[in-house]
């Protein structure tokens, strides 16, 4: 349930729930034994259960199942025993069945919930429901002059549609909801979470109510397939809501879509024009059992979750609660965290240097940790050479830059090469500051004359003389010494 | 040879292994006779290349020295199994030219063993009928009497075992469509346990209903078909039952706990359910019935008295379930991927319209419309929701009646066949000659039809027998003794 402290606009209460498709990483559909790779020719990818040429039945693939599981055992919610498959009929041509295999009223997984910080304040977002469905094939209208081309490859792939109560409360909300959802289905492995492919889609329905009036009546925006452009179309759809009721018109449930490159959002069909689905049970499919040992064993085999290594990277290396949030982005971040942190026995050093440094290089090259070109070991190496006064925190910087860029291999033949080594002999650094003073007599006037800037910028001028190899400590305490 | 149209499945298998004729012999004149009688309508598709291929595969194994009961046997299908060397069309304009390019599990088994595939037998459109009228393409004619109608769906494939155009086929039975036209056309067919063959490939119509089987002169020969025909298909068809395949021909002479030689029968009780003998059925039909069922009792079995209160109730039951799931399972013949599409249409709406209005005949869309409306919101919960509860009530009904018996018994359809055309403007009135039938499909039990007589106007008369889940042992023993101690099941139609 959301906080108690809610966000109002324009004196309007913000009320969304999401539903979430997630496509499970499995290696064939969820129905069919054709493979689920993406982006092959159009068609090459479908067999005959996915063209649904007559005769075809549909057999479970128990691998979307198991990630079913994952996800439930993930969010503490209910596993159900034995749930249902039920078909939802409808007429398009890239429906190749005229009826997409779902799950109806019983579904697989069954309540839990999903939380989060936003900013330093806790949220949990409720879970109705994610039940297994298959996905549909894609029309493609440009290719073809007045027609339109089906290509059939994603018809069957498994879905998770993830469902959650109407608890969240605003569109900052909302994204941090799906980045910790998309952060959980990536963690656990059963989602590639990719959103340029549709791996990870987001539909929010969104409504705005007076504060303690009842639920408004709902919108929903489909397909929201970035979280720059949920914010966006949430932000823009509680505007226009709230502009709607002001002006007197009442809002009409419809589905909507979000067209980033105008910022609104526009209807593509009301509630007048919904379809009824006819849903009943598939004759085809008999209920799925889920056998209390099968969760039994897919528990065991499960990864610690990302919201419990937090909580353990926090009492393990008395790490702030912030830090620990941000190095369970992933797996591969939380491993190369803890590799660096042990080999250097600095949990807090190497966690500034993966949420500065690492994290600069690997966002502005788009890279993922697993492939960065400095090793755990390396940065516990470089972190060590900070820690025992070798090298200053800048100079460490001009080493891990060259280590990234592989100019140089290994730490303390890089800090050699370049000369980088901390002047850590007073008497030379001694001669250095002399030198500054007496090239900056002004400055000198100055901090005698009570200001204390000219200090610092007497510091800098050592430091810039010593072409950053002295440690700035020694410089302080041995000016403070000069000047006083 | 000359008369190998006269001999069933186990002499003409016997005739092949002895080199007394081949698989190519027996597939050329069989097809030679399936065109000689082209004018009953039973084939829809031959195609004698695949065929004389497929026999002269089977006669190089039999040269190598291999002997299976099915081995060069020429068999056809119903034409709602798919097939990869003919045509399928289900009977549906909407599949005039469709060409699958898998064979159905059930095609494969048969194949397995050595089975030849004369052709593809007529059948009322997507199984949808109990007359074979609905047919896109034309009426089959039932051998007894050219103006009456052979029973359906699987018209074609009753035909053809009575006009001795094939010696075995295979049908498919949802409400009755093996047990009412081998009623009608004096021939053998068993509808298994559902889920004892599997479905993948037998373009469905209602799904939780459908189930292949066998039909032919004589019990003993479905049971050899069935035994290659049955048995868990569980990578392809998830209502397959894990069960493993049964040899049928030797559960047909094992002999019952106590039985003797005149008394083979001996300890089998067998329930009449009374509502199968109520005033609804013809007295030559009930007559023949009962004819045969003293028979019974001269073979050691006993008759007892069993009630199944909710027959009556099967018809509207049947009526909602397997038009809902037809109207469903009928949705990919869109015009899209495969099958008809219209010439000319406006639009994709247009295009779906008139493709489907165009490939449908009447009563497939009739059935479309039931489902339709039966599943539609505000609806569901009166008409779906409770027939699938008075289903689970049906089943119930024959379990408390198998506490007192071992098989039921009773007639397969109300009356012997109708006149060509009587029926076809009153399709309330077909559906009530499903009473008999309906019940067991829909409990999924098996049930067969056994020749019993001859009625009204020497039309031949079936008896039905019903077992327990996977009774279907029991039920072939039971209809094979009947047919060790009588000859109606030997006897042709004339000019035959």
């Amino acid at each position: 349930m959301s906080s108690s402290k809610s966000l109002l606009v324009g004196g309007y209460e913000v009320v969304i729930g999401f539903e979430t498709h997630a496509q499970l990483a499995t290696q064939s559909k969820i129905f069919s034994r054709a493979s689920t790779a993406f982006g092959a020719e159009p068609n090459t990818q479908a067999c005959a259960v996915d063209l649904a040429l007559p005769g075809t039945l549909p057999v479970m693939n128990k691998a979307a199942v198991e990630l079913a599981i994952r996800l439930g055992l993930a969010l503490g919610s209910h596993i159900a025993e034995q749930s249902v498959f039920a078909r939802k009929n409808y007429f398009y041509p890239d429906l190749p069945k005229g009826y997409q295999i779902s799950q109806f009223e019983i579904p697989v997984v069954q309540g839990g919930e999903v939380s989060f910080f936003l900013g330093d304040e806790k949220k949990t977002v409720r879970l109705v429901r994610a039940h297994l469905e298959e996905d549909a094939g894609k029309s493609l209208h440009e290719d073809f002059i007045g027609q339109s081309g089906i290509d059939l490859n994603r018809a069957g792939t498994p879905l998770l549609e993830i469902v959650t109560e109407p608890d969240i409360r605003s569109s900052a909300e909302a994204v941090a909801y799906a980045k910790e959802l998309h952060k959980i289905v990536t963690w656990i492995g059963i989602c590639d979470g990719n959103m340029q492919e549709g791996s990870f889609r987001c539909d929010a329905n969104v409504s705005v109510r007076k504060p303690g009036a009842p639920l408004g009546t709902r919108r929903e925006i489909k397909n929201l397939n970035s979280f720059k452009f949920m914010q966006q179309a949430i932000d823009y759809e509680v505007r226009w809501q709230i502009e709607q009721i002001e002006d007197g018109h009442a809002i009409q449930q419809a589905t909507v879509l979000f067209d980033p490159d105008t910022g609104e959002t526009r209807a593509m069909r009301t509630k007048e024009d919904a379809a009824d689905y006819r849903y009943f049970p598939d004759p085809d499919l008999p209920p799925l059992v889920i056998a209390r040992d099968w969760v039994e064993q897919v528990k065991a085999a499960m990864p610690e979750l990302p919201r419990g290594m937090a909580e353990r990277l926090v009492r393990d290396y008395g790490l702030p609660e912030y830090d620990a949030t941000t190095l369970t982005q992933s797996p591969a971040m939380a491993a190369y965290f803890e590799a660096a942190a042990q080999a250097s026995g600095q949990a807090k050093l190497v966690s500034n240097w993966i949420m500065g440094e690492v994290s600069r290089r690997l966002n502005a090259e788009e890279g993922d940790i697993a492939s960065a070109p400095v090793s755990a070991a390396q940065l516990a190496t470089l972190i060590g050479r900070i820690a025992d006064g070798t090298v200053s925190n800048n100079a460490a910087k001009q080493v891990f830059d060259a280590l990234w860029t592989g100019e140089g291999r290994e730490v303390d033949a890089v800090i050699e090469a370049k000369g980088l080594k901390q002047m850590n002999d007073s008497g030379a650094l001694e001669k250095i500051i002399d030198e500054v003073m007496a090239a900056n007599a002004e400055m000198v006037e100055q901090f005698r004359a009570g200001k204390d800037k000219a200090f610092n910028a007497l510091v800098g001028q050592a430091m810039k003389a010593s072409k950053g190899k002295a440690n700035p400590q020694q410089v302080n305490d041995l000016l403070r010494q000069k000047l006083g | 040879m000359n008369d190998l149209h006269t001999l069933g499945v186990g002499e003409l298998a016997s005739a092949i292994a002895d080199r007394k004729t081949s698989s190519v012999e027996a597939a050329q004149h069989l097809l030679a006779r399936a065109k000689q009688h082209s004018a009953l309508g039973a084939y829809l598709a031959v195609n004698e290349d695949a065929t004389l291929a497929q026999a002269r595969a089977a006669d190089a194994r039999i040269a190598a020295g291999e002997r299976s009961p099915l081995l060069g046997v020429p068999l056809a299908h119903k034409d709602i199994f798919v097939t990869k060397d003919f045509v399928t069309t289900a009977g549906s304009k909407m599949l005039e030219a469709y060409q699958s390019p898998f064979d159905a599990t059930v095609v494969q088994r048969l194949a397995a063993q050595g089975a030849v595939t004369l052709g593809k037998l007529n059948c009322d459109e997507f199984a949808m009928g109990g007359s074979n009228e609905n047919s896109a393409f034309g009426a089959v004619r039932n051998p007894w009497d050219t103006t009456r109608v052979p029973g359906g769906s699987s018209g074609g494939s009753a035909v053809a075992v009575a006009a001795r155009l094939a010696p075995a086929v295979t049908g498919t039975d949802t409400g009755g469509s093996i047990r009412q036209p081998a009623s009608f056309c004096g021939v053998t067919g068993i509808k298994p346990t559902y889920g004892r063959c599997s479905r993948y490939g037998m373009v469905a119509f209602a799904s939780s209903l459908d189930q292949a089987g066998p039909m032919a002169r004589s019990a003993a020969d479905c049971a050899v078909l069935l035994s290659a025909m049955a048995g868990p298909d569980l990578d392809r068809d998830s209502t397959s039952l894990d069960h493993p395949a049964e040899d049928y021909t030797t559960l047909l002479s094992r002999p019952r706990e106590g039985a003797t030689a005149a008394q083979p029968l001996k300890g089998l009780r067998i329930g009449l359910p009374k509502e199968f003998f109520g005033e609804g059925c013809a007295p030559d039909v009930l007559a023949t019935v009962r004819a045969a069922l003293a028979e019974y009792e001269k073979l050691g079995a006993t008759l007892v008295d069993v009630s199944l209160p909710r027959t009556e109730l099967s018809i509207p039951v049947y009526y909602i379930i397997a038009p809902a799931e037809a109207s469903s399972n009928l949705s990919r013949f869109d015009g899209v991927k495969f099958g008809h599409r219209a010439a000319k249409y406006d639009d994709l709406i247009d295009m779906y319209k008139k493709s489907r209005s165009e490939g449908f005949g009447p009563e497939v869309q009739r059935r479309i419309m039931i489902g339709t409306y039966v599943l539609s919101h505000g609806y569901y919960d009166a008409y779906y929701l409770q027939a699938q509860k008075i289903r689970r009530l049906i089943a119930q009904d024959f379990q408390a009646a198998f506490a007192q018996c071992d098989l039921i018994a009773g007639p397969v359809a109300p009356t012997v066949a109708w006149k060509l055309g009587e029926k076809s403007d009153d399709p309330v009135a077909n559906y009530l000659a499903d009473i008999y039938t309906l019940s067991t499909s829909l409990a999924g039990l098996p049930g067969m039809s056994v020749p019993a007589g001859f009625g009204a106007g020497g039309l031949p008369v079936g008896l039905q027998l019903v077992g327990n889940y996977f009774q279907e042992g029991p039920l072939l023993q039971a209809a094979h003794a009947f047919q060790q101690a009588t000859d109606w099941h030997t006897r042709a139609p004339q000019g035959y």
